[in-house]
């Protein structure tokens, strides 16, 4: 019984991670109708960052946030101007092959200079122990970090002047710009968020597990199930999808191997979609 | 399609095609017979890979999937079961445009987007199947004994074979290109790549047409996965699933023109030259995706029609010509 529990709760707490993880994609998918195809890399370029913050500079761990966060958001700026602005309100075909695009020059450089060797960032944390059950620290402080960052965001979205622009523009581009948004910054400022959680996601699953220069693209493949389960752009509902995911492939692994964890959670995300055409909330002021 | 004789554009392939197979053969050029043979892989794999993506406006990222699966199953089925390999390959053509029509028929209700992330699934599941799969050697890859090649006349005239076979796959494949272009099943992807909901407005039936063309783009490239690892004698899941080689033919049908049948072609041959030129040199043989990437950015920014774009619009009359 014990054991279910602890179970629950480790799924839970990698889950909120997962979902995180989802937030920056399904930030952009929703404001802009664009499906970021380098959200997978941009989470593996946080893994790095945070591997060469600690290796060269003995930077702690978390305090790496603040850089990635900040770089990451710089980072996506750029990519909203050298992919995504000419591409939006275009089919999206046009932008799932600019983003694939930028993806492979990004993959290409990162095999070039790292390989594909698996890297590693030991953070000690003291865990919390039940009975025979004990959590390691870094996966309740990485949950806990999850949950604060998702708030923030939501906070942002709701209560600042620029958040409610973002939601505006995710609501209507026309009718924002009529009213006097810019929306080409908004566009702008959206992506950047986008990339900076996915930065700080990454950073955070570094801490949990070892990765490679290509582990972004199973987190991009869950993306895309937190995101069909969740809603999009919404962080709390990307919270839920990722707990959800994260329940599911706790409830999965005693089961089957770990390469079929990936394939039984894509297999979800058909079936979601299949059964609730374009997402199971729609897009009904998601927002 | 009796009329297909009577337009030029028939006699256009076939040309190429004599092209291929005469060039090498007359002057016993076994160099430049590797190199149009890497061609032909890309042209077959771009080709096909133009049903989804130039007819139908889908993006089909595991393309890559057909090829190895294709693969694998000719060279299990020569491997154990001593089937010939003319056999093998039909049995990998349709076996695998089979699967791709199950396949399809679960993911043709997704629509746009939607269904190029499925895609990235099945890449993913099938990848995870194959290596979990013990006949098929698991993550180690089925080997090859020489002698297979004995019924085929030895390993020298073995590989001639194969290059014939690889050429008669790749005019097939511009055949079938340019025949559903022609025909009103290809009026109807086209109908669904400009607008999906007026197509089924319009009696185009829809998710049944991207099963069909999903199914139809598999056997060719099957066929073509079938010779290659034939031609090596070995298989194993790393090569057979090499997202490169589906995310290359992506890069050449946008290079040369999507939609097109020449644009296509000629863009897979461009870029098989161009990436020979690039693996000899020693810095940017390790950056081959970077090269890649940056092609298809500039293309999908500046130049979403293409080089047959270009052509077009600079010479109006070659459209009658070259489709």
């Amino acid at each position: 019984m014990l054991g279910i529990i602890a179970s629950i709760i480790d799924g839970v707490l990698v889950g909120l991670v997962y979902g995180l993880a989802a937030m920056g994609l399904t930030l952009i998918w929703g404001v802009m109708d664009v499906i970021n195809l380098t959200h997978g890399t941009m989470i593996v370029a946080g893994m790095f960052t945070l591997y060469l913050l600690v290796t060269s500079l003995g930077v702690p761990p978390y305090a790496a946030m603040v850089p990635v966060l900040i770089g990451g958001f710089f980072v996506g700026v750029a990519l909203y101007w050298v992919a995504v602005h000419r591409m939006v309100g275009r089919p999206p075909l046009m932008s799932l092959l600019s983003t694939f695009a930028v993806n492979l020059v990004l993959i290409g450089v990162g095999t070039g200079v790292w390989g594909t060797e698996l890297f590693n960032v030991a953070v000690s944390l003291p865990g919390i122990t039940i009975g025979r059950y004990t959590f390691p620290g870094a996966h309740i402080l990485a949950a806990a970090l999850a949950a604060v960052i998702a708030a923030a965001l939501y906070l942002f979205l709701h209560s600042t002047r620029m958040g409610k622009a973002v939601r505006a523009v995710a609501n209507n581009r026309e009718a924002a710009e009529l009213v006097g948004i810019p929306t080409v910054r908004v566009l702008a400022v959206s992506v950047g968020c986008g990339v900076a959680l996915a930065g700080v996601s990454g950073l955070l699953i570094a801490t949990l597990f070892p990765f490679t220069v290509l582990s972004g693209d199973g987190y991009q493949l869950k993306g895309f199930v937190v995101t069909v389960l969740g809603g999009f752009g919404n962080p709390v509902g990307a919270l839920m999808g990722g707990v959800a995911l994260g329940l599911l492939e706790g409830a999965v692994t005693p089961f089957v191997p770990v390469s079929w964890t990936l394939v039984i959670e894509f297999a979800l995300f058909v079936l979601v979609l299949i059964a609730f055409p374009g997402g199971i909330f729609a897009r009904r002021g998601v927002l | 399609m009796p009329l297909m004789v009577r337009r030029p554009f028939f006699w256009v392939i076939a040309l190429v095609v004599a092209a291929f197979a005469l060039i090498p053969a007359l002057g016993d050029n076994v160099e430049l017979r590797e190199s149009l043979a890497l061609a032909t892989i890309y042209i077959t794999l771009a080709t096909n890979l133009n049903l989804m993506l130039g007819y139908a406006g889908y993006i089909n990222f595991g393309s890559i999937v057909f090829f190895g699966l294709g693969g694998y199953i000719c060279i299990w089925l020569v491997d154990a079961h001593h089937t010939s390999l003319a056999l093998s390959l039909l049995a990998a053509g349709v076996g695998v445009s089979a699967l791709a029509f199950v396949f399809g028929v679960g993911i043709l209700r997704l629509r746009g987007p939607f269904f190029a992330l499925s895609t990235i699934g099945i890449v993913e599941g099938v990848q995870a199947f194959v290596q979990n799969f013990e006949p098929w050697g698991g993550s180690a890859g089925i080997y090859i004994s020489p002698e297979v090649f004995n019924p085929l006349g030895g390993p020298a005239q073995a590989l001639w074979v194969i290059y014939f076979a690889l050429v008669a796959t790749m005019g097939l494949s511009l055949y079938l290109s340019y025949g559903v272009k022609i025909s009103k099943f290809g009026l109807g992807l086209l109908a669904i790549g400009q607008n999906e909901d007026a197509a089924a407005i319009l009696g185009v039936p829809t998710p049944r047409y991207k099963a069909y063309v999903y199914s139809a783009s598999a056997f060719l490239p099957a066929v073509a996965g079938g010779l290659y690892f034939f031609k090596s004698a070995f298989i194993q899941p790393s090569d057979a699933f090499d997202l490169s080689l589906s995310t290359e033919a992506l890069v050449v049908a946008m290079l040369g023109g999507q939609g097109t049948v020449t644009g296509v072609a000629l863009g897979a041959y461009l870029y098989e030259e161009l990436r020979g030129y690039l693996l000899v040199s020693e810095t940017f043989s390790h950056f081959q995706l970077v090269v890649a990437g940056v092609l298809l950015l500039l293309i999908v920014l500046f130049f979403p029609g293409g080089l047959m774009g270009f052509v077009y619009s600079r010479f109006p009359r070659t459209k009658k010509v070259l489709e």
